[in-house]
């Protein structure tokens, strides 16, 4: 077990500064541990290789009795298709470059502040990983992360595997859209400009002749309740929980591996709320992968496989959705006082945790330091 | 008291949204406005704030029209807090544009010092969110309308956000009329709930 995540320690950075163009597997050797990060990396050998394979190979015990590997747990029907996960996220850290914002304007010094911190996470093939946590903890930047879209000031480091294969920021772009789809956020993704039906329908040959998407677009759109006219309106025209929908039309037209989907729901009603997750679902047992970021917990909990609760910047806990009929079978404090504050359990603001008194309290990771 | 009187609207070359629709809110309530996606809540919500001209009817606060000059009584945090904030604005600039911060507001809402200095694109949705309330609050409301206000935020930071503004209200005795799609939240919150759509 330890063999294996050592083995997994990769020094691939995904933002083009420390990348020499190599998508080579690179992995830091087992001896040498986890304690030096910064060691000469060597290439996987194929002794590590057969080691992994131990461990993916069995079917539906995938892990020898283990509950974890690769820092996660496994739903009853997801598996490791080909030996490897369809997303792999491991030692993930993403942080800004920033002026110190207290010293005076021309002395001010390059900063670091540090968002997301040594964070791993899988999906495999047929499941829904859901994750929550607080605003802020950086689950938007994970999601941007793995779509390879990068503010120009961050600093993105770890390693993304992608359905078995490595990824930097330029590969990362290459699947966005043909293999990973994504659900923005903000409607503000929307072209202001274009009406929403040929932004739905996109471009190209991709997906079939324009007839096909036509047509496929037109069914997506009868399927969320949106009225045909509507392909013909610019996005200003839409409310909320229109715009909501047409962004969830985009990421179901092409036919992606994975799909990334960031606060799907907000501004929908339940009803539609609920379609697009057993959408999610659906596309899930046929085959595909689903990260779905939400602070909407009761759905998550409907349709998703595991849940993984974020905070500042890391994953806190990543448990069954079983485990949140209760509070006593959540393992993480930060969990339970997410619990706790559902307006359907007390709507309370209660921390267990003495560190965490105030619960707007500036979150604890954006702890900053110099660049040297 | 804030009323809307035989309000109708309808977008151009659509149908109109809304008939003869009448909404009183007191001081002190917290009125829940529900419909499906798509009927019209938040143009209710931007007539009601002054944001948009009813085709007719009219919007009273205390008898007569909202004021046109200065800050409104009646202010609106809207539902993507990214629309809402000056993209080429710091956060600081953002605030004062309802006047001079208070701090005592901003620690309240859990808005972190640093932040005043950052552009809105270095927030997430749940902290620039933060900042709009404050924002309203600072306008010194006499009615808040909060269309979908916290389905941006986490669980945990929404009952913050709810527990500090409900407090904020009772304090400066606000009228609340609010939006959202979950009925947990509506049934904790509401004093009232109207539909749009049986109108």
């Amino acid at each position: 077990m330890d063999l294996v995540r050592a083995s997994r320690i990769a020094s691939t950075s995904l933002d083009g500064v420390f990348n020499d163009g190599a998508p080579l597997r690179r992995v830091v050797a087992p001896s040498q541990g986890l304690g030096t990060p910064l060691a000469t990396p060597k290439l996987r050998s194929a002794a590590e290789d057969a080691c992994c394979e131990v461990w993916d190979a069995a079917p539906h015990n995938p892990h020898g009795g283990e509950a974890f590997h690769h820092h996660h747990s496994h739903a009853d029907g997801s598996r490791h298709v080909h030996d490897h996960h369809l997303l792999n996220v491991e030692h993930l850290s993403v942080s800004f470059r920033m002026y110190d914002p207290d010293e005076p304007f021309f002395r001010a010094k390059r900063r670091l502040v540090n968002v997301i911190d040594d964070l791993s996470v899988s999906v495999h093939e047929g499941e829904i990983l859901a994750i929550v946590g607080a605003s802020g903890s950086g689950k938007t930047l994970l999601a941007d992360a793995i779509m390879g879209l990068f503010e120009p000031n961050a600093l993105v480091r770890g390693s993304v595997f992608f359905d078995g294969e490595p990824m930097d920021a330029r590969r990362l772009a290459k699947v966005r859209g043909r293999g990973i789809s994504f659900v923005p956020q903000s409607v503000a993704n929307l072209d202001p400009l274009m009406k929403v039906g040929r932004q739905v329908q996109g471009f190209g040959r991709r997906g079939g002749t324009r007839a096909e998407r036509v047509r496929k677009q037109r069914e997506l759109f009868e399927r969320y309740g949106l009225a045909p006219e509507v392909a013909d309106m610019h996005p200003f025209e839409l409310s909320g929980g229109m715009a909501r929908r047409v962004l969830l039309c985009c990421a179901l037209m092409e036919s992606p591996k994975l799909i990334v989907a960031d606060e799907p729901t907000p501004g929908l009603d339940l009803d539609l709320a609920v379609r697009a997750m057993d959408d999610f679902r659906e596309f899930a047992d046929a085959g595909g992968g689903v990260l779905l970021v939400t602070h909407d917990i009761e759905l998550a909990l409907r349709v998703a496989d595991r849940i993984a609760v974020f905070q500042n910047g890391t994953v806190v806990e990543e448990t069954a959705v079983a485990s949140f009929a209760s509070p006593d079978l959540l393992a993480h404090p930060f969990s339970r006082a997410l619990w706790h504050a559902l307006p359907e359990h007390g709507f309370t603001t209660i921390s267990e945790d003495a560190a965490n008194e105030n619960p707007l309290a500036i979150p604890s990771t954006e702890k900053e330091f110099a660049v040297s | 008291m804030l009323e809307a009187l035989n309000i109708t609207f309808g977008y151009q070359g659509a149908e109109p949204l809304f008939r003869e629709f009448n909404l009183t809110v007191k001081r002190g309530e917290r009125v829940a406005l529900s419909a499906p996606s798509g009927f019209g809540k938040t143009t209710m919500c931007r007539i009601l704030a002054g944001y948009l001209r009813p085709t007719a009817g009219q919007v009273l606060m205390g008898g007569a029209p909202l004021r046109m000059r200065g800050t409104c009584p009646v202010q609106l945090v809207m539902q993507h807090p990214e629309l809402a904030v000056d993209p080429r604005s710091r956060m600081r600039d953002v605030l004062a544009e309802a006047g001079p911060a208070d701090d005592a507001l901003l620690e309240r809402l859990g808005i972190a010092h640093a932040w005043l200095s950052r552009y809105p694109h270095e927030l997430s949705g749940g902290e620039l969110q933060r900042f709009c309330i404050a924002r309203a609050l600072m306008a010194d409301p006499r009615f808040l309308i909060a269309d979908e206000m916290t389905t941006m935020l986490d669980a945990f930071t929404q009952a913050s956000i709810w527990h500090a503004l409900l407090d904020e209200a009772a304090r400066r005795n606000l009228g609340i009329v609010f939006v959202s799609h979950s009925p947990a939240l509506t049934s904790r919150i509401a004093t009232r709930i109207v539909n749009l759509e049986s109108r």
